[in-house]
Order: C-alpha cells, then sequence, then structure tokens
C-alpha cells in the first residue's frame, strides 16, 4: 500500500520535473500571497497591539501554519480530489475502480503537485521567524503536540474533502466547491476563536478549518490542553469511518459511463 | 446603414445576451449560492477582524465603529458581486485554445459579448444576494442612513465600477496573446488591487502614503468609491465628482482596451477553433 503511494508519488514528481520554469512561476505566487498576508497583518498592528489575546509573533505563527497547510491541500489533496470529481462526472472512474487495488486509496494519491510545495516552504520560515519572535516557551512537548495536531489537521481536511467530493455521486455539478473551499479556507488565517460563536462552530465541524490551523497553532503557543488534543484525536477517528462510509455509499451509487 | 439602425441592433444584441444570462444563471441557483458563500467569508473576516480591534480600542478605529463596519463590509458584498467580471483566467484559455478564432468571425467585437453576458448575471447575482444581504445585517447590526441622493449616485457607481473593471481586466487578460505564462502577473495584480482598492480594509485605515499612491490608480473608484458613496458621508458635489472620475477612467480604459486589441489581434494565430 504505502509502495504503491510512492510509486505514484514518484510519477509525480517526475512529471512535474518536466516544466521546471513552473517552480519560479509558482514561488512568484507565493510571495505574492505571502506579501498581502503580511500587509494585513502590518494593518492590524498598526492600530493595535494585539488582537483577541493573540500578540504579532503568534498571528505570524498561525499565518504560517494557515500557507503551509494550504500549500499541503493545493499540492496533494485538492488535485486528487478535482480529478476524481471529473471522473465521476465523465464516468471514467471505471478506469480506476477495475485496477485491483483499494480505489479509496487510489483516487487519493494519483496526483502530485510539487511545485506548490513552494507554499509549505515558505510557510515553515513564516513559521521559523515567528517561533524566533515568540518570547514564550516551545519545549519537547509544545513541538510533539504541534506535529501530532499538524498531521491529525491534515487527515481532517482529507476526509472533509473526500466526503464532499463523494457527494458527486448524487449531485454532479460540484465545481464551485473548489471556490466555497478556498473561500472558507481563507478565514483560517486568523484564529478562530475571534468569530462570532455560529461561525466559530462551522469553521470548526462543518469545515475543519479550526483543526487544521488553529489547534496546531494553540499547541505551539501553549494554549493546547491535552484533553482538546485527545478531543481531536477523536474526531479524527470518527472522520475517517465517516468519509470512508459516504465513499462506500457513493460507489455504490455509481453507475460507469461504459468508459 | 445608417446610425440609429445599428446602435439599435447593438441594443438589440446587448438585451438578448442579457437574457440568456438571466436565464442561464437562474439554471444553476445552487451553484451560484455556492459561489455566493465562498465569496461572503472573506468581508466577513475583515469585518470580524476590524470590529475586534474597534472594540478594544474603546469604541472606534480610524473613526469607524463596529456598526460602521458592518455598513461598510455588507455594502462591500454587493459591490464585489457587481465587478466579477470575466476573469483574465477565461483570455488565457481563449487563447490558449485558439477558441477565440469562433468569436472573431463575428461582426462584433467579442468584448461586447462579455460586458452584456456578466450585465445579465448581475440581475440574478443581486437577486440572490439580497437574503445573505438581510442574513449578514441581522447579524452585524449596521449603521446605514444613507441620503436619496447618496443611493442615486450608488447605483451609477456600481455599474461605473463594472464597466471599469472589465476594461482593466480585459487588458490584463491580453497579456495573453504575449505569453502564456501569466498566473504569477495575475496573482500580482489581484494583491496590489487587494491592498489599494478598498477591498482588505476602508482607504481611510491605510498610512497617509499608501492614500497618495492609491489616487493615481482605478483601483478605488472600482471598489472603495462605490462602498462610501453609500456608506460615508459624502457631499453631492463630491458624489458627482467621483462619478466623472469613473467616467475619465472608464474612457481611458475604453480607449487602452481598443489600443491594445489592434496590436494584440496581429500576434494571434490558431489552427481550428
Amino acid at each position: 500500500m504505502l509502495y504503491l503511494a510512492l510509486n505514484y508519488l514518484r510519477i509525480g514528481i517526475l512529471n512535474e520535473f518536466q516544466y521546471r520554469v513552473n517552480f519560479f512561476v509558482q514561488m512568484g505566487q507565493s510571495l505574492v500571497s505571502l506579501a498581502t498576508g503580511l500587509i494585513g497583518l502590518w494593518l492590524v498592528f498598526s492600530h493595535t497591539s494585539e488582537l483577541n489575546g493573540w500578540t504579532r509573533p503568534e498571528l505570524l505563527a498561525v499565518m504560517g501554519i494557515h500557507i503551509l497547510m494550504g500549500g499541503l491541500i493545493q499540492a496533494y489533496i485538492q488535485p486528487n480530489m478535482g480529478r476524481l470529481m471529473e471522473e465521476i462526472q465523465m464516468g471514467t472512474l471505471d478506469y480506476a475502480l477495475t485496477k485491483p487495488a483499494d480505489a479509496q486509496l487510489l483516487v487519493s494519491i494519483r496526483e502530485f503537485r510539487l511545485w506548490q510545495l513552494t507554499d509549505v516552504l515558505v510557510g515553515v520560515i513564516v513559521l521559523l521567524v515567528a517561533v524566533y519572535q515568540y518570547h514564550g516557551v516551545v519545549g519537547i512537548w509544545q513541538s510533539l503536540a504541534f506535529i501530532a495536531a499538524l498531521i491529525m489537521g491534515a487527515v481532517l481536511v482529507y476526509c472533509f474533502w473526500l466526503i464532499l467530493t463523494s457527494t458527486a455521486f448524487w449531485i454532479v455539478r460540484v465545481d464551485e466547491m473548489v471556490n466555497l473551499f478556498q473561500g472558507i479556507y481563507a478565514a483560517g488565517r486568523y484564529p478562530v476563536g475571534i468569530y462570532p460563536r455560529w461561525l466559530r462552530t462551522g469553521l470548526t465541524f462543518l469545515v475543519p478549518v479550526a483543526f487544521a490551523v488553529t489547534v496546531p497553532a494553540s499547541a505551539l503557543t501553549s494554549r493546547l490542553t491535552p484533553l482538546t488534543l485527545l478531543g481531536t484525536l477523536a474526531l479524527t477517528v470518527f472522520f475517517i469511518i465517516l468519509a470512508r462510509f459516504i465513499w462506500r455509499l457513493g460507489l455504490h451509487n455509481y453507475s460507469g459511463a461504459s468508459a | 446603414m445608417n446610425q440609429s439602425g445599428s446602435l439599435l441592433r447593438m441594443l438589440d444584441f446587448y438585451w438578448t445576451n442579457m437574457k440568456m444570462a438571466i436565464m442561464l444563471e437562474f439554471q444553476y441557483r445552487v451553484a451560484n449560492y455556492f459561489y455566493m458563500i465562498g465569496m461572503v467569508v472573506e468581508p466577513v473576516i475583515y469585518l470580524v477582524v476590524w470590529s475586534t480591534i474597534a472594540r478594544a480600542q474603546g469604541g472606534s478605529v480610524g473613526g469607524y465603529t463596529p456598526g460602521a463596519f458592518a455598513a461598510y463590509y455588507i455594502v462591500w458584498t454587493l459591490v464585489r458581486n457587481m465587478n466579477i467580471v470575466l476573469t483574465p483566467y477565461a483570455w488565457e484559455g481563449r487563447i490558449r485554445q485558439g477558441r477565440l478564432s469562433m468569436e472573431l468571425v463575428r461582426p462584433i467585437h467579442p468584448l461586447h459579448s462579455d460586458v452584456a453576458f456578466f450585465a445579465g448575471w448581475k440581475v440574478v447575482a443581486i437577486i440572490l444576494w439580497l437574503p445573505f444581504a438581510l442574513y449578514l445585517s441581522l447579524i452585524f447590526k449596521p449603521e446605514l442612513h444613507p441620503t436619496w441622493y447618496q443611493i442615486v449616485a450608488f447605483f451609477f457607481s456600481i455599474w461605473g465600477a463594472f464597466l471599469i473593471r472589465t476594461m482593466l481586466l480585459s487588458l490584463l487578460g491580453m497579456i495573453t496573446f504575449w505569453t502564456t505564462r501569466v498566473g504569477a502577473i495575475f496573482e500580482l495584480f489581484f494583491a496590489i488591487e487587494l491592498v489599494i482598492s478598498g477591498r482588505l480594509v476602508p482607504m481611510s485605515l491605510m498610512p497617509e502614503w499608501v492614500q497618495r499612491v492609491a489616487a493615481f490608480f482605478p483601483f478605488q473608484w472600482t471598489f472603495g468609491f462605490p462602498i462610501e458613496a453609500l456608506v460615508g458621508q459624502m457631499s453631492p458635489s463630491e458624489l458627482l465628482r467621483g462619478l466623472g472620475m469613473q467616467a475619465l477612467w472608464i474612457v481611458l480604459g475604453l480607449v487602452s482596451v481598443n489600443l491594445l486589441w489592434k496590436f494584440a489581434i496581429r500576434q494571434f494565430s490558431a489552427v481550428g477553433g
């Protein structure tokens, strides 16, 4: 299973290496979006010294995680789900289904956009700068909790996307979902605690932006209780099962177009 | 063909295209709603952040209270809806895939069908937008007391914004005639627009020098001006001056689009289409 994933990854990377100039184009785009993010942050802190209890370096860390996670989503999760959506619409999903591997695994690993990882790079750098400026302690426990929260956040976003994409088995035109997700994901640039309750609930359980960005950031800045981390773990397991269930349900509903 | 006959035919062309857009977009209501939810999140983020700051600073920041911010960013959603036009990415597709060939053989400039189609879509967008505006108003309680002449000016200014942004993005899209690696250029354009148009924050919250720089660009006439026409305390003469500036940028945009088009079209070659 791992072997299969690595092989697809290798092919994806080789494919991307044909278009090396795209690295610079992507890097340019990453830097532009970094600049707008920094300008936003600078504007906020030119009028106040802290936002709802978060200081400037702490919000910088949130931004770094937001960019990093966004890069992962755009490099790995979104391209695969986009392709899946298209294949459900066209009826060409048959080709994947007839292969002798688990279909969910297969549709989740086929695409990889290497150059989108420029965002991951930029995010890590921003995060490092933030940690350097941050006055609190970032010890071994904070770091471990941070990494655990980050991985669980990524898994939650994947599960969310798979559920969203699986709805394509019933409602065919779902292109706008990408737009919808990106719009909502932008809310993760700030800790979800600043939003009114209805929006905060939506960003936590409807779209897991809180778990993808705010929870890892809280882990890093010693705001996270072990209980929240445990709760995140429980939710992650639940979402993995739920996504699997909905995917299977959708698959039963699928009839190929004799591709 | 006499002059009035061709004008009538042009009006008929616009009217037919608008009707087509209205019918098409009403069919895809759900898709339009998804699009709008994604769009509405952006101003809500700004609104929440800036209201939080205003409250922390003792009730207002840069002259804006939370209620004033609510008014600004709710009107923002309508203005944003109005200035969604054909994206430069669509120009990229049109040129790279050669679909432009088909449009070129028609006896009318392709820009006309873009403007007409999107103008029709606006009608649908405004109707679908109303429940959102109502809902956001109930939650965020905007302070909005426009006078009648502000409402009139607002009505004209959103269509002015639509036209200016159509010209701007067409100019941007036409870069694709020379190079097809345009993604980064587009992103840079949108980033600059975001910052100096009033889309990110009301321009009065920007440092003085940014406001001075912004005055040389058309961007604030597509975002900040229409919003402030309704939300701010502008006198009739200020409003007229603003509409005049919009008209100026529309004329300037028209001239530039026509000029660039003449050069650009010589670059174009396509097979089939």
